[in-house]
């Protein structure tokens, strides 16, 4: 093809557009509407399976649809299944909506469904951990799928909403029956082409350039969006971002850096949508060593003494943090997860008072610890929301209480190789680092237990993200009851004294959760989610 | 600068009048030369003249943060001059500290190149042959990597070899390194270009006839021929030594945020230019364009006043 | 003559395997590439498999070997960060980073040449003074401040520019480019004068203190005495003989466009390989940060080809004098 657009004033782009769709969708579109929205990534892959991370999940299903998904208040719906549920505690069906039709015209079946689930769970796929309960999948009848799990999963049919489904003809016929195989030197079909059922079709695929999508007139569901075009670019630096939304050369962008907020609220033709993300930001402690690795005080750990954490901990003032770091785009919580999570326990979601300098450094001196003692602290740079800055703030706020720290900020990839534990569990290179979390795939609190909290442990593989090695065996078997508990009042008493172990230990220094902002231009109506995902069937431009 | 100045004290003693007299007569000369001079200066004294510590975080308070300077706005305070960033810290203090560690740094750095690059350059230029062909293809090897590169490689050899405590320490180094290593290849291509067609002219050629040592005729007669354009790279690349080092902050191998050299600040200042807090960027960013406007044109003139041809 | 291309056609070789040799070696300090290309839930032991089975454990000359025995056959793997082929990801920036370059090299040429010769010809001239200083404007500022500087000025205030992007491309076979389209002209404009920038400055002050030499020498104020006119001394003596280091440097500085296009790309968001490269540090995708060097190696030394070439034809000097020793010599 050749003429194409990346960027086009609107008017422009407007005659172009009803050019090209007039012919696709003579039905519904009585005007072309293009959307441009820039994000500071490009999706890694078209591949739906390629990897767990949100921006790919929540990208490519315009383009495919899951079997359940979530709907503007994060809830269940149906959507490729009708009726899903437990006919025993380890056996799950999905019944398949009749009639439903891929981007190509043929017929979405049961069959489609098992191979998908399988192809999601084989190799090359990054989906594998939605599959650990899993026993059998099998097909029942043209209409239903069943699944058989090896102990009780009452939480499969939310890990499976990240799930989309795909043609196992079209897979089967382009060779992308697999995931694409990174150690093989030869291209997946399904990494740069897509077709699934969902409310988009792809037009045009450009890694790292722009991506094109263009209406499905053929959706099984009743369209809530008015786009006939949507046109995606990654723009990578923040400063770009705003100035395009400023000038209307974008419609939309994901991620608005907390200092340009409210000087876009201030634009008359700019909205800015700002929201709690269900990620929590915290910093760890290595309470595992018997002497911290960067530090001048030898033969001990002062990070194991429950004293010099609380003092730390009463030390972090995240509300001003949030009132000049953040520049008001923060939440502070005191829990390792977010109000929307199930678990979250709001009682006990109450921050300590905040200590003067100079009882903090009485606490720290008491626990042995005259001169204060010096750390190392990892941060990232490029992962979280002001990362940076906000490791420097925490690094002044302790210098008053005695404790000297050694920042070391790097990106993300030199960062996670160095904190993150070892293949074997045994602990990463890091005396006190930052962290965010969030378990987007079961909105469940278990999932933070198991992963940041738990002993680490290489048979049983819970801590995997426990990189300071807290340990608190009362905690560890609360943990493990809670996973299969399925009466949830016995359930939330175990999460709720879980937490209060962890709270009252003085585990993490949780600071907040992020606030997701977008920033659109006036004309544009659509949905923020918690999660930070972005369906565009829920926008609209006027 | 202490090139300049150390050069134009050598100036006084050998050509004293001459140079002088076109220093004088050119009041933009003047005016570049009172300007660097008072910006080294204060850059150096920024200990006993700053009005705070940026570097200390224990001295940093989160309540003190963007705070407007005190002239613009009623929010302001006399404490701040020039406001504060997001940590509170003191922008007219952090430009102080930060111009005397990026004088520092590009100063060691430009050193490094200006004398690696010119002696390969000489070598490279008098010698041809094997000795230049080697010295090309690894310059050419070298103009692959981007400075970026250059950094990252020292700061995992570095770290990989010296087991440093802390990361900070030897930032310096690394930046300082990379910088030098990614600049030497202009010097020495610009001298050897020069070099190779002055060493075919007559007088370097009677040089060698009398028996003169390779090293002295080069020394003596070719270097003063090539030192137009080094100048002119040399006055060029500390400005850009400064920018660079701001490039790679960006990237996490630069000086650390905690001590920010000028040109992170100018890095921290791009992220919030468009977020009304216009302080933040504007000083060290005008600081940075007088600094280098400065030092080039008194580059500029130094290298008219030195070229004998010109006389 | 041949002697001398084929000479350096073989040197050519050697350093593209340094090129590569010494990028192997550093890539593992670039940091670790599985952690961004796993979702946060995959657990350790995963992650070290998927490492394992990458070859990232192996040693960097076996990863080098491996890397130089599939490019031989012009297979450069997979990107981590895509999953898509090395080749094809570079082949479909290549257009969009040449195109850029070369403006920017045009408005260098065009703009700087003239500049330095008229602040060369009129040293003492106030607009000459004006001029010089005016340019140093592009040293004083970093490029990625400069951009967003043009940016915030001519697309959100003036909305006379796009803030980013190559606007509409054609393509004519694999290249796509925007010469064709007004809106494609459009978007060159901002990123090239923000590349050239910096170019423009030294080039200009280059020339300048080259023709102020050369206007000093003996070989012009003959000139003058023939009673030529000031024309065809200004250019046609003058200029010309000013050339041998401004071709040196306008070749190298040619050659670093390429390279600086790097933080250009990332500031206009502009789809080229220098855009891809950051994108692949940030990522620690060793395959494409691998082709990238070795494309850009390849750039350098055939710039560096051309210039040595261009030195025999502009200056005698170095074709009369002891001719073919100083071939070989190369």
């Amino acid at each position: 093809m050749k003429g194409y657009k990346m960027r086009l004033n609107f008017r422009h782009s407007l005659a172009l557009t009803a050019v090209v769709c007039a012919g696709l969708s003579a039905a519904t579109a009585a005007e072309a509407k293009t959307f441009k929205w820039a994000n500071s990534g490009d999706v890694s892959s078209m591949d739906p399976y390629a990897r767990q991370e949100t921006f790919l999940l929540t990208f490519t299903q315009n383009i495919y649809d899951p079997l359940i998904r979530r709907d503007k208040d994060l809830k269940l719906e149906p959507a490729l299944a009708t009726k899903w549920g437990q006919t025993d505690p380890t056996t799950w069906f999905f019944d398949i909506r009749p009639g439903v039709k891929f981007h190509d015209g043929t017929p979405f079946t049961a069959d489609d469904v098992v191979f998908s689930l399988n192809r999601a769970n084989g190799p090359g796929s990054n989906m594998g951990s939605n599959f650990v309960s899993v026993k059998e999948i099998k097909k029942v009848g043209d209409q239903r799928v069943e699944v058989t799990t090896k102990y009780p999963d009452p939480l499969l049919a939310d890990k499976w909403a990240a799930i989309v489904m795909m043609s196992k003809a079209w897979a089967e016929k382009n060779n992308a029956v697999n995931s694409a195989d990174m150690t093989k030197n030869e291209e997946n079909f399904a990494t740069r082409n897509a077709m699934g059922t969902g409310p988009f079709m792809l037009k045009e695929r450009r890694a790292g350039e722009k991506t094109i999508l263009v209406n499905n007139p053929n959706w099984w569901d009743k369209p809530t969006h008015n786009l006939t075009e949507v046109i995606f670019t990654p723009v990578a630096n923040p400063a770009t971002r705003i100035a395009a939304l400023k000038a209307g050369d974008i419609d939309m962008t994901y991620e608005v850096p907390p200092a340009d907020t409210e000087s876009l609220k201030k634009e008359a033709n700019v909205k800015v949508l700002e929201g709690p993300e269900t990620r929590v930001v915290f910093l760890g402690f290595d309470q595992e060593r018997p002497e911290l690795l960067e530090s001048n005080i030898k033969g001990k750990n002062p990070f194991k003494d429950k004293k010099v954490r609380e003092a730390i901990h009463r030390s972090i003032d995240v509300e001003a943090i949030k009132r000049t770091v953040m520049r008001g785009q923060s939440f502070p919580t005191d829990l390792m997860v977010a109000p929307g999570i199930n678990g979250y326990t709001k009682e006990l979601d109450k921050r300590p008072a905040l200590l003067k300098p100079e009882e903090a450094r009485k606490m720290i001196i008491d626990a042995g610890y005259p001169e204060g003692f010096e750390t190392g602290m990892d941060c990232p740079n490029d992962r979280y929301v002001n990362d940076e800055k906000i490791c420097q703030a925490v690094v002044a706020m302790l210098a008053k209480i005695g404790v000297k720290v050694n920042l070391r900020a790097q990106t993300r990839n030199l960062y996670f190789a160095k904190i993150l534990r070892k293949a074997d569990l045994s602990p990463g290179e890091t005396s006190f680092y930052m962290l965010g979390w969030s378990p987007a795939q079961t909105y469940d609190v278990h999932n933070v237990f198991e992963s940041l909290i738990q002993t680490p442990n290489k048979a049983t593989k819970k801590g995997q993200f426990n990189a300071g090695g807290y340990s608190n065996p009362a905690l560890d078997k609360l943990a493990d009851a809670m996973e299969q508990e399925t009466d949830k009042a016995k359930r939330d008493a175990m999460i709720k004294d879980a937490t209060k172990l962890y709270v009252d230990d003085f585990a993490y220094v949780p600071l907040h959760q992020q606030a997701v902002v977008w920033a659109a231009r006036k004309n544009i109506d659509l949905v923020q989610l918690a999660d930070n995902t972005f369906p565009l069937r829920f926008v609209t431009v006027k | 600068m202490a090139v300049a100045s150390g050069l134009s004290g050598w100036l006084h003693r050998v050509t004293d009048s001459d140079v002088w007299w076109s220093f004088k007569s050119s009041p933009m000369t003047v005016a570049a030369a009172v300007a660097t001079l008072l910006i080294v200066a204060v850059a150096f004294l920024s200990p006993v003249l700053a009005p705070h510590t940026p570097f200390d975080p224990a001295s940093l308070n989160l309540s003190d943060g963007l705070k407007p300077p005190v002239l613009v706005s009623p929010d302001g305070e006399w404490a701040f001059p020039l406001g504060t960033d997001d940590q509170g810290r003191d922008v007219l203090s952090s430009i102080m500290y930060g111009t005397r560690l990026s004088l520092v740094v590009s100063l060691a750095a430009v050193a490094v190149a200006m004398v690696l690059g010119i002696s390969l350059g000489l070598i490279s230029g008098y010698f041809g042959g094997a000795v230049d062909a080697v010295i090309m293809r690894v310059a050419d090897v070298q103009l692959t990597f981007p400075a970026i590169l250059v950094a990252l490689l020292i700061d995992g050899v570095v770290r990989g070899i010296i087991s440093v405590k802390r990361h900070d320490e030897i930032a310096i180094f690394v930046v300082v390194g990379a910088i030098g290593l990614s600049f030497w290849v202009s010097y020495a291509r610009t001298v050897r270009g020069s070099v190779m067609v002055e060493r075919n002219k007559e007088y370097v050629q009677a040089a060698r006839v009398i028996g003169l040592s390779p090293l002295l005729i080069m020394v003596r007669h070719v270097l003063p021929n090539v030192t137009g354009p080094v100048l002119v790279i040399a006055t060029l690349n500390l400005g850009l030594a400064v920018i660079t080092e701001a490039t790679l902050s960006f990237l996490g191998v630069g000086l650390p945020s905690t001590e920010p050299s000028l040109g992170t600040l100018i890095r921290l200042g791009n992220e919030v230019l468009q977020s009304g807090d216009w302080w933040i960027t504007v000083f060290p960013g005008a600081t940075l364009a007088a600094l280098v406007l400065a030092v080039n044109l008194l580059g500029d003139w130094l290298r008219d006043a030195l070229n004998p041809k010109l006389r | 003559m041949l002697a001398f291309i084929l000479r350096r056609i073989l040197q050519s070789i050697a350093v593209l395997v340094a090129v590569g040799l010494v990028s192997f070696s550093l890539f593992r300090y670039v940091g670790d590439p599985i952690n961004a290309m796993v979702g946060q839930d995959t657990t350790m032991e995963e992650r070290e498999q998927l490492r394992e089975k990458l070859g990232l454990n192996d040693a960097a000359p076996i990863q080098f070997l491996r890397f130089i025995g599939n490019a031989a056959r012009g297979n450069f793997g997979l990107s981590y960060r895509t999953s898509e082929p090395v080749g094809r990801l570079i082949l479909e920036r290549v257009p969009a980073t040449l195109e850029l370059s070369f403006c920017a090299a045009v408005f260098v040429l065009f703009v700087g040449v003239p500049m330095g010769v008229y602040t060369g010809l009129y040293p003492r001239h106030w607009s000459s003074r004006l001029l010089q200083a005016v340019s140093l404007i592009g040293i004083s500022l970093p490029t990625f401040l400069i951009g967003i500087l043009l940016i915030l000025v001519f697309a959100v205030m003036l909305h006379w520019l796009p803030s980013f992007g190559r606007g509409e491309t054609v393509r004519i076979g694999w290249w796509t480019t925007n010469f064709l389209t007004w809106s494609g002209l459009k978007a060159l404009i901002l990123p090239a004068i923000t590349l050239g920038l910096f170019q423009l400055t030294l080039i200009m002050r280059l020339v300048r203190s080259e023709m102020l030499e050369v206007m000093r020498t003996d070989y012009i104020k003959f000139a003058r005495a023939r009673g030529l006119t000031n024309r065809a001394i200004n250019f046609g003596h003058a200029l010309k003989n000013t050339l041998v280091p401004v071709i040196t440097v306008a070749g190298l500085q040619l050659g670093s466009l390429i390279a600086f296009a790097v933080v250009t790309e990332t500031v206009f968001a502009w789809p080229g390989v220098g855009q891809l490269f950051i994108q692949s540090v940030q990522f620690s995708d060793i395959p494409v940060m691998a082709a990238y060097l070795l494309l850009i190696g390849l750039f350098f030394v055939l710039i560096n080809l051309i210039v040595d070439l261009l030195y025999f034809a502009v200056d005698p000097r170095l074709r009369s004098q002891g001719g073919s020793a100083r071939v070989a010599g190369h």
